[in-house]
């Protein structure tokens, strides 16, 4: 496309290269970090305190190997508890969440309008605000320091309860449901294999940043959670700030590489999908 | 399609699955959320600590004992503590401010940019993947990351002392208010503003075509049209923005906690936030006060209220409630003996 009138020339491309640049900045600044953590943990502890630098070392192995091993900390522990309470949170806020939006597309009750107005007027309360009420509450039945007391709060998730009646209200026409009726299925099954199907664009969706939110939550667990063998991997990594790790940079960015190195993969072969995700809205924080 | 009178047979017999449905959903909610809001607003009104004795050095439980609204009374009767709820407060809005501001203005900029036709920046899908990115990382990892470079023997320094030569000494960043407070905004604004960026553009994206072509027509510059038409026609997305991360600037608490070298807010309390204060209470070691985390959890609630009562506003389902205009309309009709025509679809 041409340039408007009162132009000059060749404006719009100087301009076009300077906002070029500008963004390979930002996109250098994203990568920083990441790089930074990478090259350190390549690097003896020494090199470590001795420069600065942008090209990695030749000890990545061994500063790895070095922190699994460590008595004070397991790495592999804080995986399994990350993937098992991450796996489990998104399975069950999944599940209600779409059972919830359900009931209130495909059934009329009298408190549907109720119960919908309900979610949208808690879907913005956060868990920090009750957090001593939650931890009594967990304390009195017993489950405090147990992976329950984590799992069992996401069966009531109400912005992905939210997201999900407004995606079905367009994906699921209350026809389709009358038919399975007619032919004899039940409410269950209809919900199973007719309406979750339909869902599975919104599920992916809502799937991975339900297991991302979960992966990356430090604060619920950190305060539930209170022996080292539950510990999720954000508390491992949290546990790095001690004075114990300050004599060994090297291992301390091992640790912070470990911990980022599956999120970055799993966000570029994501990378479409979570954009795309974002921009349909619903999900911040 | 049903007619009006046939959806009402249909609620008669069906109704029932519909509670089923969303039954696990309240039950859940009910128990661990809604009773523990209901026990920590519960505690903001009594006296309840539980700790050694400074006298006996005896494990005592004093409370719970009803004392009406002392605790508030302690809140702003100590404001200049610089330990105290206002002081958590004041903290919790310089680091949002200092987080936001940046970060909608870059999010503004770089969807202005990647949304322009006439400017079609080169590898925009790349750039914007790339600065989604921070967003999917862990907050815990990246202020480890931030105390590993920022430490005193950290590489920061080593690069500014062997390196460029500008200082002499280690420059203890993380005991100074500026640095720590900066830090935690500057991370902030780098988790966030790709998050912000993506929905901006989604929101410029749903702008009616015609309007860019009739300022293109009339001769507008970019500029003008990125003033005069689009701002206007994302008001509602710029608003929804505001306020979500104004509610989860207020529960700020994994980047401050753990980028402050004593995790309790150091230097001397100034980048304590308010969720930081409310655990500090109960879980920080020390006498376990419930009453004053109550009171402080009471005041972030009551401020979350406010705000998520705008976004309700904001997201309301307008075809929603025209739609049950229209029914309550019909009934009416049908009432007075009138007879209803079908299409109406539920």
């Amino acid at each position: 496309m041409s340039t408007s009138a009162g132009h000059k020339p060749g404006q719009g491309k100087v301009k076009k290269i300077v906002i070029f640049i500008i963004c390979v900045l930002l996109s250098i600044i994203s990568l920083l970090p990441f790089w930074l953590t990478f090259v350190n943990a390549s690097r003896t502890s020494a090199e470590v305190q001795s420069s600065l630098s942008l090209i990695p070392g030749g000890e990545l192995i061994t500063n790895i190997k070095a922190v699994l091993n460590r008595s004070d900390l397991n790495i592999m522990s804080g995986f399994k508890n990350s993937l098992i309470l991450s796996t489990a949170v998104t399975a069950c806020s999944l599940l209600f969440a779409t059972a919830t939006a359900y009931g209130l597309t495909v059934y009329q009750f009298k408190l549907r309008d109720a119960a919908f107005t309900f979610i949208m007027a808690i879907m913005m309360i956060p868990q920090q605000v009750s957090i001593i009420g939650f931890y009594k509450l967990c304390s009195n039945l017993g489950i405090l320091n147990s992976f329950a007391a984590i799992i069992l709060p996401a069966i009531a998730a109400p912005p992905i309860a939210f997201y999900m009646r407004q995606y079905m209200k367009g994906a699921l026409s209350v026809s389709l449901v009358e038919a399975a009726r007619i032919d004899g299925c039940n409410e269950f099954r209809t919900f199973f294999t007719i309406s979750l199907p339909i869902m599975t664009p919104a599920l992916a969706t809502q799937g991975i940043f339900a297991f991302i939110t979960a992966w990356n939550n430090y604060f619920t667990p950190s305060i539930i959670l209170t022996d080292s063998k539950k510990y999720t991997l954000p508390i491992q990594i949290a546990q790095m700030k001690s004075d114990t790790f300050r004599t060994d940079y090297g291992q301390v960015y091992a640790g912070l590489f470990l911990a980022m190195l599956p999120l970055i993969i799993v966000y570029i072969l994501l990378s479409k999908f979570i954009v795309e995700g974002v921009s349909a809205g619903g999900v911040k924080e | 399609m049903a007619s009006v009178a046939n959806s009402r047979l249909k609620s008669v017999s069906y109704a029932k699955y519909g509670y089923i449905f969303i039954f696990p959903f309240f039950i859940a909610f009910f128990i661990f959320q809604l009773y523990p809001l209901v026990l920590t607003l519960y505690y903001s009104l009594q006296e309840y600590t539980m700790g050694q004795n400074l006298v006996t050095f005896q494990f005592e439980t004093i409370g719970p004992n009803f004392i009406g609204l002392e605790n508030f009374r302690n809140v702003f009767l100590n404001a200049s503590e610089p330990s105290g709820i206002l002081n958590a407060f004041k903290n919790t809005i310089i680091m949002w401010g200092c987080n936001f501001i940046p970060q909608i203005c870059l999010s503004l900029l770089c969807a202005a940019w990647f949304t322009d036709k006439r400017l079609r920046v080169p590898g925009q899908g790349i750039f914007k993947i790339l600065i989604f990115l921070p967003n999917v990382l862990t907050a815990s990892s990246i202020a480890i990351l931030f105390t590993s470079l920022f430490d005193k023997t950290g590489i920061i320094n080593v690069f500014l002392m062997s390196q460029l030569g500008v200082i002499d000494t280690q420059y203890d960043f993380l005991r100074s208010t500026a640095w720590t407070r900066g830090l935690v905004s500057f991370i902030q604004t780098w988790m966030w503003y790709g998050n912000t960026m993506i929905s901006l553009i989604s929101g410029i994206l749903g702008i009616n075509e015609s309007l860019f072509e009739a300022s293109e027509i009339d001769g507008c510059t970019s500029s003008q049209t990125f003033f005069k038409v689009t701002i206007p026609c994302i008001q509602p997305i710029m608003v929804y923005t505001l306020i979500t991360s104004i509610i989860g600037g207020l529960q700020l608490y994994d980047v401050p906690k753990l980028l402050s070298t004593d995790q309790k807010g150091a230097p001397g309390y100034t980048v304590q936030t308010v969720t930081m204060y409310i655990t500090d209470k109960v879980f920080g070691g020390g006498t376990q006060d419930y009453g004053k985390a109550g009171a402080a959890a009471t005041l972030l609630f009551i401020a979350t209220c406010i705000l998520s009562a705008i976004v309700f506003y904001i997201l309301r389902d307008e075809d929603e409630v025209a739609q049950k205009k229209y029914i309550k309309k019909q009934r009416k009709l049908a009432k007075q003996g009138n007879k209803v025509s079908g299409g109406l679809q539920i």
